[in-house]
């Protein structure tokens, strides 16, 4: 039953950095179901890239399991994991999030360009890019404005925007509200969860800043799902 | 939506993105330019004498009677007589026949005697005909018609005498017999700019005293003698040839080349001119090597700002990647960027090429006497353009395949 299974599966995935001073993460074992909201919390330095470019597909595991969905992630060429983050994760960093030199509704659209599935359930895409935008209380007039003039609160909502667009069942957002104030931090995942539940999209979000625990339906350490091993080679 | 990504991008970076446009705008117009100057010079040398069917004169080279005869280069190494001259203007397939003498000269000018039928029948440019822009054609018989650039050069304007030198480079003047200037031609882009025109008879009357090159001491004939004197000359240094019907052409051709009086050489201008031009045009492929130099800088120096962009746009392409572009895309993507940035140029040294030749197709002509037309893209012009599109697009493969390893190497993850 796909509503049961969980949406993201690791399973004893290892990945080691190749060069000498090597770096490797394992984790046991990960999972989110379907339409829940995890923060994962850890410090810098403590695989958290690793484990969202391997969740991404942009590294795979050298053993274990990266599932999303029904689909190991391992199983497929490069390109095909190019086309399936495409379909399946909406994603938001921590800044920069935008083409600073394209309108806000071509940043929005962009995803949809790499995933025809995606751009099929968005139906009306542009009508649905300015429903998002208003969902997620930015201007009416926002759509034709150059990314690059936005404030930063308003590029981390448009970020948002593209990463709900098409409903992907994944979002992972990167620290995407380290670079807010407290108060902008809790509205916007206000405004995030909002979309998402309407749509049974999961979010996995990292950061290293407890804080905002209250608003997850579930807070993990990455210390109790990984273990990192500098070894120097 | 790509495409409209790609041009955002080139927008946002138009300080840069301008000035390799300008570049390749420059080099485009320069080469294009260069190729109507080239062509135009082509044309122009292959106009500058049209309507006469034969040149005649004393048997030679072909290219070297053209020289002497058309572009008053070098000498006539014999002349032709009045008897042979009178011969062929005798036979029937010629229309028309215009005597030429060379010889002597005024300061660096050369002094062609003729007679008026000259004004009727030279044609330049397909079928332009001499026209004076100041004065009357000669009248008397120490008048004399001057071109456009000895009038310019040595500031003569109507009425002024001139006094015609033996010879060429010589120090022995005519000096008892001056002409008077009765005319002054119109720029025409041809050697009769640099020609003073006398008639036939005067040639014949300023020699009059004149024996082995040197003037006999203590004589000289009067001007108003010489007036009544007949003075049908011994020999011209050539004739053109206008024949009644063109079919007839080469059978007058042959039977002058083979006329058994004299030895005589008869030929079709523009084939000599052809002739002419293998040599000439040898400079010409060294024009065209050099702007296409130009051109080849031009995208190279496209190249060298793509890669200078690449480590400022890493940001760019992660973002794409992060939205699910595979590198192929961003190798695309920049691929597109540099054959936009080449089309532009393209189109705008196309654009620079016309506005430059409103501006200096009147200057030019009448500076140089080279008519450049204003006529739409040729298909050589049009591939010209389309070559240089697909070169930046091959230069730029270079930059696009560091961005694709790049782009690999970095995923979706760089922190700038």
């Amino acid at each position: 039953m796909p509503d049961t299974a969980p949406i993201l599966h690791l399973e004893n995935a290892r990945y080691r950095w190749p060069g000498r001073a090597s770096f490797e993460l394992h984790v046991p074992a990960l999972s989110l179901a379907r339409s829940e909201t995890v923060l994962l919390l850890g410090e810098s330095g403590s695989g958290k890239s690793t484990l969202l470019s391997l969740i991404c597909g942009t590294i795979t595991a050298q053993s274990g399991h990266v599932r999303i969905g029904d689909t190991d992630v391992a199983s497929l060429s490069a390109g095909q994991r190019d086309s399936f983050r495409a379909e399946q994760i909406g994603l938001i960093f921590q800044q920069f999030n935008l083409l600073p030199f394209a309108t806000v509704q071509d940043n929005i659209l962009l995803p949809l360009q790499f995933a025809p599935n995606r751009r099929k359930r968005a139906q009306a895409r542009q009508a649905e890019a300015v429903r998002l935008c208003r969902a997620l209380g930015l201007p009416d007039d926002v759509m034709g404005v150059r990314a690059g003039t936005l404030s930063v609160g308003q590029q981390q909502r448009v970020a948002a925007a593209r990463a709900l667009i098409g409903t992907p069942p994944l979002i992972i957002a990167d620290e995407p509200t380290s670079s807010l104030d407290a108060a902008t931090q809790s509205t916007f995942l206000d405004l995030l969860f909002a979309q998402s539940r309407a749509n049974d999209t999961s979010v996995l979000m990292v950061s290293h800043d407890a804080r905002l625990a209250d608003q997850f339906d579930r807070v993990i350490h990455m210390n109790h799902i990984a273990t990192s091993v500098r070894s120097a080679a | 939506m790509i495409l409209r990504l790609a041009f955002g991008s080139l927008i946002a970076r138009a300080l840069t993105v301008g000035m390799t446009i300008l570049a390749i705008a420059l080099s485009v117009a320069l080469f294009l330019g260069v190729e109507k100057v080239r062509t135009g010079a082509k044309a122009s040398f292959a106009d500058t004498i049209s309507g006469t069917d034969l040149i005649v004169g004393a048997r030679s080279g072909s290219v070297q009677l053209l020289l002497y005869s058309v572009f008053r280069i070098g000498n006539a190494t014999n002349n032709l007589t009045w008897e042979s001259y009178q011969d062929v203007a005798n036979r029937p397939e010629v229309d028309w026949i215009v005597p030429i003498s060379l010889g002597d000269s005024h300061r660096q000018f050369r002094v062609m005697g003729t007679t008026p039928e000259f004004f009727e029948r030279y044609k330049y440019r397909s079928g332009r005909s001499l026209a004076l822009q100041d004065g009357v054609v000669m009248d008397d018989l120490f008048d004399a018609v001057i071109g456009a650039d000895v009038a310019a050069t040595l500031g003569y304007s109507i009425g002024d005498p001139i006094v015609v030198a033996h010879g060429l480079a010589s120090f022995s003047e005519h000096e008892d017999q001056p002409f008077r200037i009765s005319g002054i031609l119109e720029k025409t882009g041809t050697p009769v700019d640099r020609t003073v025109i006398v008639s036939l008879e005067a040639i014949e009357a300023i020699h009059v005293d004149w024996q082995n090159g040197a003037q006999k001491p203590g004589q000289s004939t009067p001007a108003d003698v010489l007036r009544q004197m007949d003075l049908e000359p011994q020999a011209i240094t050539a004739a053109l040839v206008g024949v009644k019907s063109r079919l007839q052409v080469f059978a007058l051709q042959r039977s002058i080349n083979e006329y058994s009086q004299e030895p005589l050489l008869a030929i079709l201008p523009g084939v000599a001119l052809q002739e002419l031009w293998q040599i000439v045009g040898i400079a010409e492929t060294a024009l065209i090597g050099v702007s296409a130099m130009v051109v080849v800088t031009a995208l190279i120096g496209m190249m060298a700002t793509i890669f200078s962009s690449l480590n400022e746009r890493r940001r760019e392409m992660a973002i794409f990647r992060a939205m699910g572009a595979r590198p192929r895309v961003i190798l695309a993507l920049l691929v597109l960027e540099a054959v936009l940035m080449a089309a532009i140029g393209a189109v705008l040294g196309l654009g620079l090429l016309y506005a430059g030749l409103m501006v200096g197709q009147p200057l030019i002509d009448s500076a140089f006497g080279l008519w450049l037309p204003i006529e739409p893209p040729t298909m050589r012009e049009g591939w010209v353009l389309l070559a240089v599109i697909a070169a930046s697009a091959i230069v730029s493969m270079i930059p696009a395949l560091r961005a694709y390893r790049m782009s690999l190497a970095d995923g979706m993850m760089v922190r700038i």
